[in-house]
């Protein structure tokens, strides 16, 4: 491992973090450590209640306070209100089930906003919200999706006439003869529990009126630029007039940096007041307020032959997208549907999505949304299978892996009406690789070994397929400057990824400069003129091609000019520290600075990749359960990742094992519960249980790079989710093999450990 | 409420200001100290992102008041790079392990582990990963930052 050294192989290595330095002394910035002078603080009043009508609003006594400034509700946004629009993935009907920024009239779920006051400190605001009486008249709450559909249930929006958000259907293949011929057939029903992307800086924002009538909104983060259009939009001005700047972001996963009601509420507040305001959001209200995830019902059938081959698969599921359809509309059921089938060849597939509203949280992204869902549903139900075939697990799922001979490969469902299609791969190869070097063999020895009594031990297997890329396109402009160093602009974000760091590496390379370098620029809409973000495992496959291809138009324009004045071919001229030079040949060479006059050189680039592209991994544990207390000790946990190409293996380490913790602490720990009034009862990290160091394995990692992509010039795939995507199925397939009793619920508390056991002695 | 006037003492510079008594610590070191480095992350004990140190003591800082602190010597993460920019061993060993990603936990991290190093001795990964226990850290999976303290505490053996 080594940083600072100028080398022509940036690309590849583990380089230290540009981020680091001003994170680890203080020096970082993030929302809320940004202050503008004069700035009023907001508090955000949320409803007590899952489903009732708002009968009036009193703030009087609130107003009363010389240091509450205003308070704001919906009778005083413009109207009609504004809903916030989808940003991607829409289904026909869907609008009719946006949120506005307030409540008006009834609440659908508890915590949802219904006023704001602004005040002169934080605290004087959130003792506001106690002085604001709202009158509510309690309305009979929705909280099972399952149950939204029956005709007898309330329907939550009235305009919309049905609590059916929208509806997926994908199939290929003659599912009826497959089942038909089958020597086996499977089925159950699974659920995914409801849990989130807590992000350990809350949400927060910075907003304050610009001269000529715009806005400048600091706190920012994912997809900022798309962000401003809505807020634009929403506003009412002009898309120019709205400035949004990405701070330092405490994490995202999915959660943070999407369009919230706040997000047009602090702006919009801060016009009004004619001051800046300010908003922290506390952590109960992250709980509450942050999109939630994951909640689905799957009733699932798989067919099979006596020899296991996969023959069918047949699936119809619930998404519980909570009370009102947010920014990403279908994305979550459609993730789903794309990637139930995995990487294994099935003759017939037949699924149906349905996305239901009801009294909870709204629901979105959480990292590796859908799939670690659908991973959980098709990994249980191959475990199922093998234990009825009595087949060893790893070997039924290589019995029916997609080969290598058949990339790039179809798999016949759609991701927004865009074809899946797997576009490299050596499926067999990462599951023999990571078998072997995780020791396969030595696990299931340890697992026949006695453990002693009122312990059982499991091994369990998971292996899935990835998506990364969505969003077709990213910008980047690269500048050179007549010192040799670089900036690179990008239209991507952080979240805490170390973007800076992997986009400079890319920049660096090439260029053929230092890493040192390069410096990256992101997140403020007056800097960088458009861009796409950082989602879905994106922005080093897009943000990077972007970069790279900018990047080596400067590098080729300078070079192109040296050429001329040397008289020598470009192709043997480099770029080095502030000259450009003849390779071997130093003396040979001419300043930057007579090459570039006066302004940077610069280049843009725009990469376009139609495409998505398909990583692909394997997660392997072995743990002992305690039959009496429930608990779960891991022995031995694993993850082999094909990533195409790693520009920095030590970051798409630390992704894999970080995104592992999330859904280890999805598989065991993490649930955002609900009472039957339809209240949050795990709204505090009391009861909102985020593993702990106590509660990690050390995980071992094998990053493999047998498949780079041809979808773009570095052969990269997005590596941030594939540590997370099989978690809650190989945690579920170890507890049943060590129980003996298939689990179908998560996640596996130690209560539902307990039961699973006696489930196991009962029958 | 009331105002009252409060002397604290944090990284060898004393404050002096008139607050409400019931004003968290945390809130005076971000907001009247402006040493922001020190974050907020649950506001109810659980997370450890506010820690820092008083008397070489970790406490939450989000769960004392800052009138408490008077009389009390304080220290947060940016007492701990020495004044030419050199980092701490344990900044260092985080940066070089990639014990840190979005960097929000990391300075009630540092806060928390820094009067372990003085201990000065070997440590097992048992006994790291207890000590790191009370912090919560979403991004890492832990591992990096066990190993940030392995190197640490070699390195200023």
């Amino acid at each position: 491992m080594v940083t600072g050294v100028d080398a022509e192989r940036v690309v590849g290595r583990s380089l230290w973090r540009k981020e680091d330095r001003r994170l680890l002394t203080g020096g970082s910035c993030f929302v809320d450590d940004f202050e503008r002078p004069g700035a009023l603080h907001a508090a955000i009043l949320r409803s007590p209640h899952a489903h009732a009508r708002i009968v009036a609003i009193d703030a009087t006594a609130a107003l009363e306070d010389e240091r509450v400034v205003d308070v704001v509700t919906s009778d005083d946004l413009p109207h009609p209100l504004p809903r916030i629009p989808m940003r991607m993935f829409r289904i026909d009907g869907m609008e009719r089930l946006l949120q506005s920024p307030l409540a008006e009239g009834v609440v659908r779920y508890s915590g949802e906003p219904v006023a704001v006051v602004l005040a002169d400190s934080r605290y004087v605001a959130e003792d506001a919200l106690e002085l604001i009486a709202v009158a509510y008249e309690p309305l009979e709450p929705l909280l099972d999706a399952t149950a939204a559909l029956d005709p007898e249930s309330p329907v939550l929006h009235a305009e919309a006439g049905t609590n059916l958000a929208g509806e997926i259907h994908v199939s290929f293949g003659d599912v009826d003869a497959a089942f038909a011929e089958a020597d086996v057939v499977l089925e159950e029903r699974l659920y995914s529990h409801r849990h989130g992307a807590v992000p350990m800086e809350p949400r927060g924002l910075v907003a304050e009126g610009a001269d000529g009538g715009g806005v400048t909104v600091w706190g920012a983060a994912k997809v900022v630029h798309t962000n401003r259009r809505i807020l634009a939009a929403l506003l009412g001005l002009p898309e120019d007039r709205v400035r949004l700047v990405e701070l330092d972001v405490g994490g995202g996963f999915g959660g943070r940096g999407e369009f919230y009601p706040e997000d047009f509420l602090i702006p919009f507040c801060a016009l009004r007041a004619g001051k800046p305001v300010s908003w922290t959001e506390d952590r109960e209200e992250n709980l509450r307020a942050l999109n939630h995830s994951r909640e689905q019902v799957h009733d699932t059938a798989i067919a099979l032959r006596a020899d296991g081959t996969l023959l069918a698969l047949r699936d119809r599921f619930y998404f519980n997208t909570g009370a009102y359809v947010r920014t990403h509309g279908a994305v979550v059921p459609n993730m789903s549907v794309a990637l139930l089938p995995g990487p294994y060849r099935w003759a017939a597939y037949d699924c149906t999505a349905l996305q239901v509203v009801t009294n909870k949280t709204p629901a979105g992204t959480y990292r590796a949304p859908g799939r670690y869902e659908a991973n959980f549903v098709r990994e249980r139900l191959l475990d199922i299978a093998a234990h009825r075939l009595g087949r060893d697990p790893a070997d039924l799922r290589r019995q029916n892996l997609i080969p290598a001979s058949e990339m790039p490969y179809q798999v016949g469902t759609h991701t927004d009406n865009h074809p899946v299609v797997f576009d490299s791969g050596d499926f067999e190869l990462l599951l023999d690789k990571g078998l072997q070097c995780f020791g396969y063999e030595e696990m299931l020895r340890w697992r026949a070994a006695d453990p002693g009594p009122g312990r059982r031990r499991g091994v369990g297997v998971s292996y899935f397929v990835e998506k990364s890329g969505i969003a077709r396109w990213e910008y980047a402009r690269v500048a050179v400057g007549d010192d040799g160093g670089a900036v690179a602009y990008v239209g991507s974000a952080s979240v805490g990824q170390g973007v800076e760091t992997v986009l400079a590496q890319v920049c660096a390379e090439a260029l053929g400069i230092s890493y040192d370098a390069v410096m990256v620029s992101h997140g403020d809409t007056d800097v960088v003129p458009e861009g796409m973000g950082a989602f879905g495992s994106r922005a080093t496959m897009l943000g990077g091609s972007a970069v790279a291809i900018a990047a080596e138009a400067v590098r080729k324009r300078l070079v192109d000019a040296a050429a001329e004045r040397l008289e020598a071919s470009p192709d043997d001229l480099i770029i080095e520290g502030d000259r450009v030079i003849a390779r071997g040949s130093p003396a040979v060479g001419v300043p930057l600075a007579e090459l570039i006059d006066g302004a940077p050189e610069e280049e843009e680039a725009r990469f376009e990749s139609p495409d998505m592209s398909f990583p692909y991994g394997l997660h392997l544990v072995a743990l002992e359960a305690d039959v009496e207390t429930g608990a779960l000790d891991i022995h031995r946990y694993a993850v082999a990742y094909d990533v195409g190409r790693a520009v920095n293996p030590q970051l798409v380490h630390g992704q894999i094992v970080g995104g592992l913790a999330q859904g280890l602490g999805g598989a065991v720990l993490e649930e955002l519960a609900y009472d039957a009034s339809g209240q949050l009862v795990s709204g505090s990290f009391m009861d909102y249980l985020l593993p702990t160091a106590g509660e990690m394995p050390e995980v071992r990692v094998l990053i493999t790079e047998d498949a780079p992509t041809p979808l773009n010039p570095l052969g990269v795939k997005g590596a941030g989710e594939g540590g997370t995507a099989a978690a809650g199925a190989v945690i579920a397939n170890a507890v049943s093999d060590a129980l003996g009793a298939e689990a179908t619920v998560l996640p596996l508390t130690p209560e539902r450990v307990v039961d699973l056991a006696h489930e196991r002695r009962a029958a | 409420m009331t105002s009252r006037k409060v002397s604290i003492e944090i990284n060898g510079k004393t404050y002096e200001r008139d607050i409400e008594p019931r004003l968290l610590l945390s809130d005076f070191i971000r907001h009247e100290a402006g040493l922001t480095g020190t974050h907020v992350g649950c506001e109810h004990g659980v997370c450890g992102a506010c820690t820092v140190q008083m008397d070489g003591q970790p406490v939450r800082s989000c769960l004392t008041l800052a009138v408490q602190a008077e009389g009390h010597s304080l220290t947060t993460v940016e007492s701990l790079a020495e004044e030419d920019g050199t980092l701490h061993p344990l900044q260092q060993a985080f940066h070089e392990t990639h014990g840190l990603q979005c960097g929000f936990c990391t300075p009630g991290f540092l806060m928390s582990l820094e009067p372990l190093l003085g201990e000065a001795r070997d440590f097992d990964d048992r006994e790291i990963r207890e000590a790191l226990a009370g912090n919560l850290c979403r991004c890492t999976g832990y591992q990096n930052i066990v190993a940030a303290v392995r190197l640490a505490a070699e390195r200023m053996q």
